[in-house]
């Protein structure tokens, strides 16, 4: 009883819960401006991917395109097979989702939930390597992929995925720390191994965590490039990224494709943030833990 | 079962403990076979290379320091990109920290449609790196860009901003604050934890706006203000994308950074050795860096009391 008192007056209070107070009229305005401001290249590129080219070049500038034509999405997926980039895309994603969802629970849980001697120096050595930018690790790993005879196919883009990244680690770690420890052990008294306890009652408490972990992967992988970059070089293998870096080199002039190519890659990710925003809210939330 | 209970005290605690052990080590393998393979084993191999003159093609030769002292005495451009490096990172990262932090307190209020403007906000981070840097191309376009024509509404001639060796900078850094909505979040859920006592109090005392903000929100943001500073610093250093699609390091290399001139040295002129000694000193900048800041921010951050 005391107990859901006091939980309903922290929730009265976080609902009326603000900073040193700002004035409200100030706040709407500042908001206001940061909005605009902050649309304004959402605005420009969807806009300019629906513009005929004369109207782009035009002075003074065509703000709204009349009318608005969908050429240059044809022409996206005409120059350059766009269609099958997507689908490489896809396919490197998911299977790099699948890696790093199964790789980092299982660390994760080793980290977490078992009792072992080298569970914190591992954390710790986990932790430090968190800060090692990817151009220092480029050189030696793709030294060893083109010993393994893997240049030019998706092996290096896909197979690290699969042996644990220190950050979905540690993110992890965090969340498995905060589910009770004795679930784990009624489960043990049961005669549960690890494996169950893992997959029966971890693993299905983690799913938000999980969730963000996948959710979090699969863009990093949609919109990585200088690991494609230095890998790939068949232009049947390239990435959406890869190929709509094409239009910068090889056909410079065409802003339109350009745009509607931009359009079509961020597409896939802002409806998939609309579709999860709660999780992936929480995920970035979970990031600032503890600095 | 009656075995077990049998057997010696010490016995079963021991094995216990052995069981733990080969869990723990069979669940941490893929982490573990990662962390070797992919981290450790690279970071000792670059500094291997680093003292060898290495082009993909041929053998490893021993050059001892000649890689790092002919960086540091004879190449001007490893100056200049760690100059253009440094005056970037000065830049975004205070002014991420600042606008960030700013949106957060104005979403830390009770205004209608919060939840639009955050989304908003937020949503420029997601914007994969070759989209932005293909839109903001696009943008900073010196005639037919919008930036320029909303200036020229208001009677201003913008700059040529990435042909312009003085401007070029400057909007790559426009650019990045743009996408910086990631620690508005943090911040934000930080903004939610701060006890609201703490502001009655501070407002019973006749604590005005600034030393209300000064003495209980920032102390309690701390923690997540340095998490900002020191992935500000380190993504920094990582810039690339953005460089490699934009300007290709110009005009006249004043936008080559660190990573990008890296990236050349290895992939472009195949010189694999120099470029591990690029990636070594790169790696003593930013454990420099984060170490300072560890050391200069543990007096000052504030974990709750933890």
């Amino acid at each position: 009883m005391y107990l859901s008192v006091r939980r309903s007056a922290a929730i009265v209070q976080r609902a009326r819960h603000r900073a040193p107070g700002i004035r409200p009229v100030s706040v709407e305005l500042c908001l206001a401006v940061f909005a605009a401001t902050f649309s304004i290249p959402f605005f420009w590129l969807v806009t300019s991917s629906l513009k005929t080219y004369p109207q782009m070049i035009a002075y003074p500038i065509v703000w709204i395109p009349s009318p608005p034509i969908l050429d240059h999405y044809v022409q996206t997926f005409q120059i350059v097979p766009f269609a099958r980039y997507i689908g490489n895309t896809m396919i490197i994603a998911l299977m790099t989702v699948v890696g790093a969802v199964f790789s980092n629970a299982l660390t994760a849980y080793s980290l977490s939930r078992i009792n072992w001697p080298l569970a914190k120096p591992l954390f710790a050595l986990l932790l430090s390597t968190m800060m090692i930018p990817f151009p220092v690790l480029m050189i030696p790993q793709f030294l060893i992929f083109r010993n393994l005879g893997w240049l030019d196919t998706y092996l290096p883009l896909v197979v690290p995925a699969y042996f644990g990244y220190a950050f979905y680690t540690f993110l992890l770690r965090q969340f498995f720390l905060t589910i009770p420890v004795e679930l784990s052990d009624a489960a043990r008294m049961d005669g549960a191994g690890e494996f169950r306890i893992f997959w029966n009652v971890i693993a299905p408490l983690a799913k938000p965590a999980l969730a963000t972990i996948a959710l979090f992967q699969f863009i990093g992988a949609w919109e990585s490039f200088l690991p494609p970059l230095i890998y790939i070089s068949s232009k049947d293998l390239y990435t959406v990224s890869l190929g709509l870096a094409m239009f910068r080199g090889e056909f410079t002039s065409e802003v339109g494709p350009m745009m509607a190519g931009s359009t079509v890659m961020i597409m896939p990710i802002v409806i998939l943030f609309f579709l999860t925003q709660r999780t992936f809210i929480k995920g970035i939330t979970l990031t600032g833990i503890k600095g | 079962m009656s075995r077990v209970l049998a057997a010696p005290r010490r016995a079963r605690v021991s094995r216990r403990e052995l069981s733990n052990f080969a869990y723990g080590l069979l669940f941490a393998l893929p982490g573990l076979i990662g962390l070797l393979t992919f981290v450790a084993y690279p970071v000792f191999a670059s500094l291997y290379y680093s003292f060898t003159s290495y082009s993909i093609i041929g053998r490893y030769r021993w050059v001892g320091l000649g890689n790092y002292v002919n960086l540091l005495t004879l190449d001007d451009e490893f100056w200049n990109v760690l100059g253009n490096t440094t005056y970037f990172v000065a830049l975004s990262v205070p002014l991420h920290l600042v606008v960030a932090l700013l949106l957060a307190l104005l979403l830390n209020s009770r205004v209608p449609g919060l939840s639009v403007y955050r989304t908003l906000f937020y949503l420029p981070s997601v914007v994969p790196a070759v989209a932005t840097a293909m839109l903001w191309l696009w943008m900073y376009h010196p005639t037919n860009g919008i930036l320029n024509s909303l200036l020229d509404v208001f009677g201003i001639v913008g700059p040529n901003w990435l042909g312009d060796r003085a401007w070029a900078k400057p909007a790559l850094v426009l650019m990045s604050v743009w996408g910086g909505g990631g620690l508005m979040l943090i911040l934000l859920a930080g903004l939610q934890d701060v006890p609201q006592e703490l502001y009655d109090a501070a407002e019973v005392d006749g604590a005005g706006w600034w030393p209300r903000f000064w003495n209980v929100t920032i102390p309690f943001l701390s923690p997540h203000l340095f998490f900002g500073l020191v992935t500000g610093l380190i993504g920094g250093f990582q810039y690339f994308t953005q460089v490699y699609i934009m300007t290709s390091g110009g005009p006249a290399r004043s936008t080559a950074v660190y990573s990008f001139y890296l990236w050349e040295n290895a992939f472009q002129f195949l010189k694999m050795g120099y470029a591990s000694a690029m990636a070594w000193i790169l790696l003593m900048i930013v454990a420099a860096c984060t170490a300072l800041v560890f050391i200069t921010a543990s007096r000052r951050v504030y974990y709750g009391g933890r």
